[in-house]
């Protein structure tokens, strides 16, 4: 039997007080304000106790020891415990609602890759242990290897690199190196209007020279434009497919071919393989490198929880070329590493180098490969087809409010991109963004693709729920109806957040990025104590 | 003294044997503010459409090209301090780079005002 409620308050009793009145200690019941560690440490106060150090005792530091305090804050073990509590309690994370950031894949991360990532054997292994005490860990690595090699219908994959971006570099390493074994120094890496921002940076960090290609009005890349510029001093095309429109290039094959008859490679940016993973292998579209994102892909943890992770997949022509270490497998089907000093054993004399000291990112390996078996081979299709469908419903959902600039071009792929046509004068998809927060939801990518005015793009992942999407899809028609009737409330949103709207113009131009004052010394009060502020 | 425009949104003032360049208001109020401009060196070699400058905004960062070739003989280098100046006087006190005009056939693509204005209205 339910405790009867005496007082009879229900959430829907009407607010008697004002509920814009500040409180003492600047919390809002359980929303908690929080100075800066450093106004509430003190000097002298310690979370460990250690026991004094005896007079006259001798140390090995030869003259380097420390003589002034270095203006650390003291805080007791719970104290610190606390503040970093309340500071995430003002956070937003994938564990508490949608992230439908586009471009950027932060879905759900399973549990179970948590799990089997945490096992010992996975967990506690060094880089510089005896290859003979680690043959469990190097097989995890040999087969998630031999999973993106079967996925992407490639030659060989190298598993060192840390990230998207620095698999981008180690496929355009490649790509010179095969470039220079035949004497052919070319200079010109062509990018497209729709591929990602980082692929014109590495181009040029490698360095190339970038030249654009236009995209078409449908949001694709201009084949003809493409060809035209193709030439014996084009070492590359990097393309991202799906592109940052959302749309699959499907003149993908036709581009491919024409690059390879000018003599050139082809970079593909694999960072949206998830909306094609099970169902399209760029090894049949004439890819001839690309990163895959296991952090996005392959539900490894992302953005703060990372660290990332950027196996990039190589055809035939370049995998000579790969960097060092990688596993192989021999005869009795053990699995090997092959370094500096057993490469020649291994037919692998022309590696360009290394990305990195050790091996690869070893704790992301557990988790991919865990993601993989649970799902299986058609469980990864349908992750695809799932996203796809999620995206295609917010897309269908809102199109009728919102601009959809590439809405005719066919079905989005794995995000839906929107742009701020219609929207009042003076409202921006900015003001839109920080209403969205106010809704309880963390905003979508804004500002990017820089093709569309205003973009919005929003990437849903295929975890989400019809239900959870059609919250979204409502929090954002209501805000986008705002925006379109020229609501000026928006231009000061967000009203609940833990901070009103920042000023991101100043934090950019002046930036305050140290934090300049005094330790209260031990035994004052501190900011804390006196009143929050 | 006439200028030009690109349809890159960069205008080019002609003054004698030298040139003024900077980008439109159009360009600015796109970026929205201003928060950083990477100038080229006094001294550099510029290539017609090739990259000259960056200038990065709360949105986006955006290149800047040369609208002509030429050699860099002086910077705005009050822009270092105060990259607001570009929203607000884009086309005067917010001009980039000054630089020699190595061939001045190279202006005659350009668009005047007039042409630049019904280019812009198009978008």
């Amino acid at each position: 039997m339910n405790a009867p409620n005496k007082s009879g308050w229900k959430p829907s009793a009407p607010v008697t007080g004002d509920s814009d009145s500040p409180t003492t200690t600047g919390n809002r019941a359980l929303m908690l304000e929080e100075p800066l560690i450093f106004e509430i440490g003190r000097t002298g106060t310690t979370g460990v106790d250690l026991p004094p150090v005896p007079e006259n005792t001798s140390n090995r530091l030869g003259g380097m020891e420390r003589s002034e305090t270095i203006g650390l804050p003291g805080l007791s073990e719970p104290e610190a415990v606390r503040h970093y509590t309340r500071l995430s309690r003002q956070n937003y994370a994938i564990d508490l609602g949608l992230f439908p950031l586009g471009s950027c894949t932060m879905k759900h991360n399973p549990r179970l890759n948590e799990k089997v990532a945490r096992m010992p054997g996975f967990a506690d292994v060094h880089p510089l242990q005896p290859a003979d005490t680690v043959r469990g860990a190097l097989e995890v690595v040999s087969e998630l290897a031999n999973w993106l090699v079967t996925l992407t219908g490639m030659h060989s994959v190298a598993m060192s690199p840390k990230a998207g971006a620095h698999g981008e570099l180690c496929g355009i390493l490649c790509i010179r190196a095969a470039l220079e074994a035949r004497g052919d120094a070319r200079k010109v890496v062509l990018v497209p209007e729709s591929a990602h921002g980082t692929n014109p940076a590495t181009a040029a960090f490698a360095g190339y020279e970038v030249e654009d290609i236009p995209a078409t009005a449908e949001g694709r890349v201009d084949l003809e434009k493409l060809k035209a510029r193709l030439g014996p001093d084009v070492a590359a095309v990097m393309i991202t497919n799906p592109n940052t429109c959302g749309l699959f290039e499907r003149d993908m094959k036709a581009i491919s071919d024409a690059v390879h008859a000018a003599g050139g490679f082809v970079y593909c940016d694999g960072a949206n393989f998830n909306a094609i993973v099970g169902k399209v292998r760029p090894g049949d579209l004439g890819v001839d490198a690309m990163h895959i994102n296991l952090h996005k892909t392959f539900s490894t943890p992302h953005g703060g929880g990372g660290p990332g992770s950027g196996p990039v997949v190589l055809s035939e022509a370049l995998s000579p070329y790969a960097p060092l270490p990688f596993t192989a497998k021999g005869e009795d089907g053990t699995v090997h590493l092959v370094e500096e000093e057993n490469a020649g054993e291994w037919g692998h004399s022309d590696a360009f180098g290394r990305m990195t000291a050790f091996h690869g990112q070893m704790g992301m390996f557990t988790r991919a490969l865990a993601y993989m078996l649970s799902h299986g081979a058609d469980g990864l299709a349908q992750v695809a087809e799932d996203a796809v469908l999620n995206a295609n419903y917010i897309l269908r959902s809102l199109d009728d409010l919102l601009l959809a600039p590439y809405g005719e071009s066919g079905p989005c792929m794995h995000e839906a991109l929107f742009g701020d046509e219609g929207f009042a004068e003076d409202i921006s998809t900015l003001d839109l963004a920080k209403a969205l927060i106010d809704e309880g939801f963390h905003p979508m990518t804004m500002y990017f693709p820089l093709v569309v005015h205003g973009a919005m793009l929003i990437e849903p992942t295929e975890t989400e729920s019809k239900a959870g999407l059609d919250q979204f899809i409502a929090a954002l028609r209501s805000v986008a109806e705002r925006a379109k009737a020229g609501d000026d409330s928006l231009k000061a949103a967000p009203y609940f957040a833990p901070r009103r709207r920042l000023d991101e113009t100043q934090a950019a131009r002046k930036p305050v990025l140290a934090w300049e004052g005094e330790l209260a010394p031990a035994g004052k009060p501190v900011a804390s104590e006196i009143g929050g502020q | 003294m006439s200028r030009y425009y690109t349809e890159d949104h960069e205008w080019i003032e002609v003054e004698g044997e030298a040139a003024t360049v900077g980008i439109t208001e159009y360009a600015q109020e796109q970026l929205g503010d201003i928060v950083f401009v990477e100038l080229p060196e006094e001294g550099a070699e510029l290539e017609k459409s090739k990259d000259a400058a960056v200038v990065e905004s709360v949105k986006a960062a955006s290149d800047v090209y040369a609208p002509i070739t030429g050699t860099v003989i002086e910077v705005n280098s009050a822009l270092e301090d105060d990259p607001a100046l570009v929203n607000s006087s884009p086309e005067e006190d917010g001009w980039f780079f000054k630089l020699t005009i190595a061939d001045e056939s190279e202006l005659e693509g350009l668009m005047d005002e007039a042409a630049y204005k019904s280019f812009v209205d198009g978008l």
